[in-house]
């Protein structure tokens, strides 16, 4: 939704048809748990502390335990041929939820189609004040990889795909764990429907919109760097102003922190490598050496470097895939907390834009009056008016994505504090397997050694 | 009964002064003991402190000091090469240079980069330098101090007039580094030794199977100890790299924490701990597997080649005795100078004969030395990387359990 352009009035119309989105709330609210805060109004200004998402966190547990929804995605398929190829994922869902036609279902989906599928969801609640979990990003070199690659070369473009698969994974996963947009009818569509979606020509990098939504950004940056906001409300002003700052902080953090595991991972493949050529070099030696049981105990050392190699090489693949990614994830949904959050600043300067045209209109109609044009001043009477409307509508509108961005940073931080907790204890219980198999492997060599007579 | 206790402590003292001393030293022969007391670093030279201990006559003191550099020992390794006498005699490698380039160089790197990390990260990051430049010292004053005790134990080298007074005279032995037309010579010549032995061993066929043997089997075993010398040492190069690389995790986790006001802050700070206990252990694995795996490659890998130059001598002193009987024969035809011909002939003879005996010798027990030597460094490099998985399973079994009670 990039479009300022526009008249008030069209949004007015879009906000209308989201009202919906309000019964979804009613229906959703056994797993939208915020509905004990948000009381209809709002009572009360929100606070925030650390109490809440504590709270919020076993209720969550306590009302949506028995709903679930589990995405896989799996066997990609290289489909068509040259430049016009692609790879197809199929999607298998598991629910439990009767909001879905069945409890076990799968589709085919190609890496435009969830493109599409993030794009239809911004366009619906981005405005509203939804942070929409990123999909994952387009990769020329990665694409062209596939493309090009014949069924012989599997090595870096198969390594991609898998990256790539698992990542479209996560990705489902996080929308569908999200209250509203994963009951969202086209979210149910790309899981449910067993045909292949209209291809999302907007999706690519090189056609019309795609070059639109760069100038877009460019000029959205300007934007964003400029504009202070100043506020009826300075304690809503002073949250959001730091939470912007925390954001930040906490962006430039997970970015350092991400290029820190990146480096290890570089380290412990390159470490995998030279095992492996020790292990060989190891071999020859215990080829050439005269001493039996020598000869034999170096034979033995090269087969446990060997497997020592494989070990290192898991543990950087675990590196990257557990560790990593969850960092890269999590900048990305930075990145769009960061787009709702200057979607507000938008909603905030289309309030304050209609004010200062309602301003226009009444020292017109004031001017009229005086002047003694009494058709005219009616006509300025009645834009007063329009105008008057649609400020008290900008003002709903910039209270109500506040407080909706409120309430999905909430989920956000509890989501973010049980992703970092699990995904780190998995890494480390990971990381203790590996050293346990370490100890399998040196245990049995260890006799072989002392066997050198 | 004042004595016995001031005894004990004095031969306490001695066995546990060099905890890392070489598995060669004689420990029953007490009569000329060496070892490197002390060393010191200046900027590119390293002074090492020799302390001698001897019952024998033919020195001066019966305990002395005295200070050598590096080109000392390599003058002394060059005098035994030189002397016909030990021609049959394996010649214990000279030590490797002391080298401190790649130190040097990471502390630089380190000292450039200094403004872009955080205060503790480059304490860490300096300390953990400063261990590895601490370990290679070590090493260094480690590799001189074998060298000497093998000679000290050998029943014939330490005997040597120049070991004597490169042990004794306390002053400079005058061994100015090599300008670069003697290193350029010393190319030349072990160029042309090289050619030489190539030859010789193309051309001088072994009369004796189990030198020929012998000889085979050195050149081969020769190239592949180099091989997986400098394949172990890159190995475990990288994982001291990937043991620092934690350093930066485990900083970075502590800055996420600190900006953190939710439950993650302690979770993160324990988890810091955890990688920063885990980048000790893993880089005692890498320094430890540096020590057992590549340190003995390495040393093999030069007696491996000490042994080869015996086999060589013996083979020119073959050729020499082959020489020298057909010189016999042409004077015996000539009928001139037969006397001296078979004098000549007579002395090859002995000389190949007495090599031959004590090569043999020297082939045997070197095989013994090399068994026994990668014996001990291979159970001991399995014993420590036991040791140290397990602690790491340990440490790892602990953080976990405080973190999941969070």
């Amino acid at each position: 939704m990039a479009d300022d352009r526009e008249p008030p009035p069209l949004f007015n119309n879009v906000e209308i048809d989201q009202r919906d989105d309000d019964n979804e709330d009613l229906f959703s609210s056994a797993i939208d748990v915020d509905v004990g805060v948000l009381d209809g109004d709002g009572q009360g200004p929100f606070n925030g502390t650390s109490e809440a998402p504590k709270l919020h966190l076993s209720q969550l547990e306590k009302e949506c335990g028995d709903q679930f929804i589990e995405v896989t995605v799996t066997e990609p398929q290289k489909l068509g041929e040259g430049m016009g190829a692609y790879v197809a994922y199929k999607v298998i869902t598991k629910t439990n939820m009767p909001i879905f036609r069945k409890r076990s279902f799968s589709v085919m989906r190609r890496f435009s189609d969830f493109l599409g599928l993030h794009d239809k969801l911004v366009e619906k609640y981005l405005r509203m004040g939804r942070i929409i979990p990123p999909a994952p990003e387009k990769s020329v070199i990665g694409m062209t990889k596939i493309k090009m690659s014949n069924q012989a070369e599997q090595g870096s473009s198969a390594e991609f795909v898998e990256k790539r698969r698992a990542s479209l994974e996560r990705y489902l996963n996080r929308t569908a764990a999200h209250p509203i947009l994963g009951v969202d009818p086209d979210f149910r569509e790309f899981l449910e429907t067993d045909m292949e979606l209209p291809k999302a020509t907007n999706t690519s990098a090189l056609s019309g919109a795609g070059v639109m939504r760069l100038f877009n950004k460019v000029g959205e940056t300007v934007n964003k760097i400029t504009y202070k906001m100043d506020e009826s409300d300075p304690e809503e002003q002073q949250w959001f102003e730091e939470k912007t700052q925390q954001i930040e902080n906490l962006d430039t953090q997970l970015r350092k922190l991400h290029a820190s595991v990146e480096t290890l991972v570089l380290h412990r493949k390159d470490l995998a490598l030279l095992t492996s050529a020790f292990a060989k070099s190891a071999a020859m030696l215990s080829n050439c050496e005269e001493h039996t049981s020598l000869s034999r105990a170096l034979s033995q050392l090269a087969e446990v470097e060997e497997k020592v190699e494989a070990l290192h090489n898991e543990q950087a693949n675990a590196d990257f895939s557990v560790l990593c990614e969850l960092l890269k994830d999590y900048i990305a949904l930075i990145g769009a907390i960061k787009e709702v959050f200057h979607e507000r600043v938008k909603v905030y300067q289309n309030w304050q834009h209609s004010q200062q045209m309602l301003n226009k209109r009444r020292e017109q109609k004031a001017k009229l009056e005086l002047s003694g044009k009494p058709d005219k001043g009616n006509q300025a009477s009645v834009e007063v008016v329009e105008w008057e409307a649609k400020v008290d509508r900008g003002q709903e509108e910039f209270d109500n994505i506040s407080k909706m961005i409120k309430k999905e940073m909430e989920r956000f931080e509890v989501n973010r504090v049980k992703d970092f907790k699990a995904i780190i204890i998995q890494y480390l219980e990971n990381l203790m397997t590996h050293q346990q198999q370490l100890i399998k492997y040196w245990e049995a060599f260890l006799p072989e050694a002392k066997a050198i007579a | 009964m004042m004595d016995g206790p001031d005894d004990s402590t004095v031969i306490l003292g001695d066995e546990n002064r060099k905890p890392g001393r070489s598995e060669t030293v004689d420990l029953t022969d007490n009569s000329l003991m060496v070892d490197i007391s002390d060393a010191l670093s200046e900027k590119d030279k390293v002074k090492f402190t020799v302390h001698t201990k001897t019952t024998l006559p033919e020195f001066h003191k019966p305990e002395f000091l005295v200070v050598r550099q590096h080109e000392e020992f390599v003058w002394l390794h060059d005098r035994f090469e030189e002397i016909e006498e030990y021609a049959g005699y394996i010649i214990p490698p000279a030590p490797p240079r002391p080298d401190f380039d790649a130190s040097r160089e990471k502390l630089q790197k380190l000292g450039e980069g200094e403004g872009t990390m955080t205060k503790e990260e480059f304490n860490k990051m300096k300390q953990e330098l400063e261990a590895e430049y601490l370990a290679t010292f070590k090493k260094t004053v480690a590799m001189h101090e074998v060298f000497l005790c093998r000679l000290a134990n050998h029943p014939v080298f330490r005997n040597d007039h120049n070991f004597r007074v490169f042990l004794e005279y306390d002053q400079d032995l005058c061994v100015r580094g090599k300008n670069k037309m003697e290193v350029l010579g010393g190319f030349m010549k072990s160029f042309t030794k090289t050619t030489d032995e190539f030859l010789l061993s193309a051309t001088v066929k072994d009369v004796n199977d189990f030198f020929e043997k012998e000889k085979n089997f050195l050149i081969d075993y020769h190239t592949h100890l180099k091989d997986a010398t400098a394949k172990a040492d890159r190995m475990t190069k990288r994982h001291k790299d990937v043991a620092d690389s934690y350093i930066k995790i485990s900083t970075g986790l502590v800055q996420l924490s600190t900006i953190d006001n939710s439950d993650l802050e302690k979770f993160l700070t324990k988890v810091a701990e955890t990688f920063e206990k885990a980048r000790k252990i893993e880089g005692r694995v890498a320094s430890d597997e540096d020590l057992k795996l590549s340190d003995t490659l390495r040393y093999y890998m030069r007696d491996s080649f000490a042994a080869k130059r015996l086999l060589y001598r013996r083979l020119r002193c073959l050729a020499n005795y082959e020489n020298a009987n057909r010189n016999l024969e042409k004077a015996r035809a000539k009928n001139k100078d037969v006397h001296a011909a078979e004098l000549a002939q007579q002395q090859a003879c002995e000389k190949f004969e007495q090599m031959s005996d004590k090569g043999k010798e020297e082939l045997m027990d070197f095989k013994t030395r090399r068994v026994a030597a990668f014996r001990k460094n291979l159970v001991d490099l399995a014993e420590l990387e036991l040791k140290h998985a397990k602690a790491q399973v340990q440490l790892l079994k602990n953080s976990l359990a405080a973190l999941k009670e969070e």
